[in-house]
């Protein structure tokens, strides 16, 4: 009875130290790919009747946030930031909530995830997550984002 | 909705709406514990309790929480101001996820299904402990996953 005990309370904590191990793994791998901008090739062609919102000469950030999202505060403040020197770079904001067809269209899975479009439209790129500045600039090195 | 200068959006709105962001973190960290409880002894009585904190965060508000109520008085005393203050919705949300998730179990543990404590109770550890050591809601970021799921999609 009390051999069975102590099994089952060793097979329990062998049990909590592998949900520990899943959610380590799960952070590195969410650390790692946030901000990380993944290209797109032949991507999709947005025109700013679909975003309500004119698109940058250059370059164009659209952000998928929801009221629910921790981190797209951030995202937000660093685009922002990023954008307000480069006046051929634009920043918009969509609630994906609101705009679920774009969301479906453009496959948004998470939030926030950022969606990067050239001086045309088309969909150059994407990434999830907070960017720093730094990887803000490198993913769009022909914008003229100043800090470099 | 959609705010293209930077000077918006530092952090200087949050007024009387925002709350202290280490509060979660501080619930996040105690619901691991106590759901890493429930998993050791499968304890229906420690998930139940659990539910019962989820429930009045998600349905009260944070602010009634056990948790949050421990946090204001014995850690944020010790503690200096918050660098910047926090949408209370967020964690809001994911208090809701987290009655959902250990709610279930609990239905599924009082009708007799064997590991139902542990099965609930480690998926809901899971996502404390994110929210805890890296500061990352999963329920939170998958809420668009499940909108998209919700409305039908026109024809």
């Amino acid at each position: 009875m009390l051999r069975g005990d102590v099994d089952s309370l060793l097979l329990r904590a062998l049990a909590l130290v592998g949900l520990i191990l899943v959610s380590a793994l799960v952070a590195v791998v969410l650390k790692r790919r946030a901000g990380r901008l993944r290209p797109v090739v032949d991507g999709d062609v947005l025109a700013a009747a679909d975003l309500g919102r004119p698109l940058g000469a250059e370059v164009t950030f659209v952000q998928f946030s929801t009221r629910t999202c921790t981190s797209c505060r951030t995202v937000r403040r660093v685009l922002g930031e990023q954008v307000a020197g480069a006046p051929g770079a634009a920043h918009v904001e969509v609630d994906a909530e609101d705009r679920l067809d774009l969301a479906r269209r453009l496959g948004i899975l998470r939030t926030p995830t950022v969606v990067v479009l050239d001086g045309t439209g088309r969909v150059t790129g994407r990434f999830s997550g907070v960017p720093t500045p730094h990887q803000v600039r490198d993913a769009v090195p022909h914008a003229g984002i100043p800090g470099r | 909705m959609s705010s293209t200068r930077a000077r918006e959006s530092t952090g200087t709105e949050s007024g009387s709406r925002g709350i202290d962001p280490r509060g979660p973190r501080f619930a996040a960290a105690v619901t691991s514990v106590v759901l890493a409880v429930a998993v050791l002894t499968g304890s229906v009585w420690v998930l139940a309790f659990q539910v019962l904190v989820f429930a009045v965060a998600a349905v009260a508000g944070l602010q009634y929480s056990p948790y949050g109520w421990a946090y204001r008085t014995l850690v944020r005393p010790r503690l200096g101001p918050p660098a910047e203050l926090e949408d209370p919705a967020p964690p809001r949300f994911a208090q809701a996820v987290g009655l959902v998730v250990t709610g279930v179990g609990l239905v599924f543990a009082l009708a007799g299904a064997g590991l139902a404590v542990e099965v609930a109770a480690g998926l809901a550890f899971v996502a404390a402990i994110l929210n805890a050591a890296v500061g990352l809601c999963l329920g939170c970021e998958l809420y668009l996953l499940i909108a998209r799921l919700r409305a039908p999609r026109p024809a």
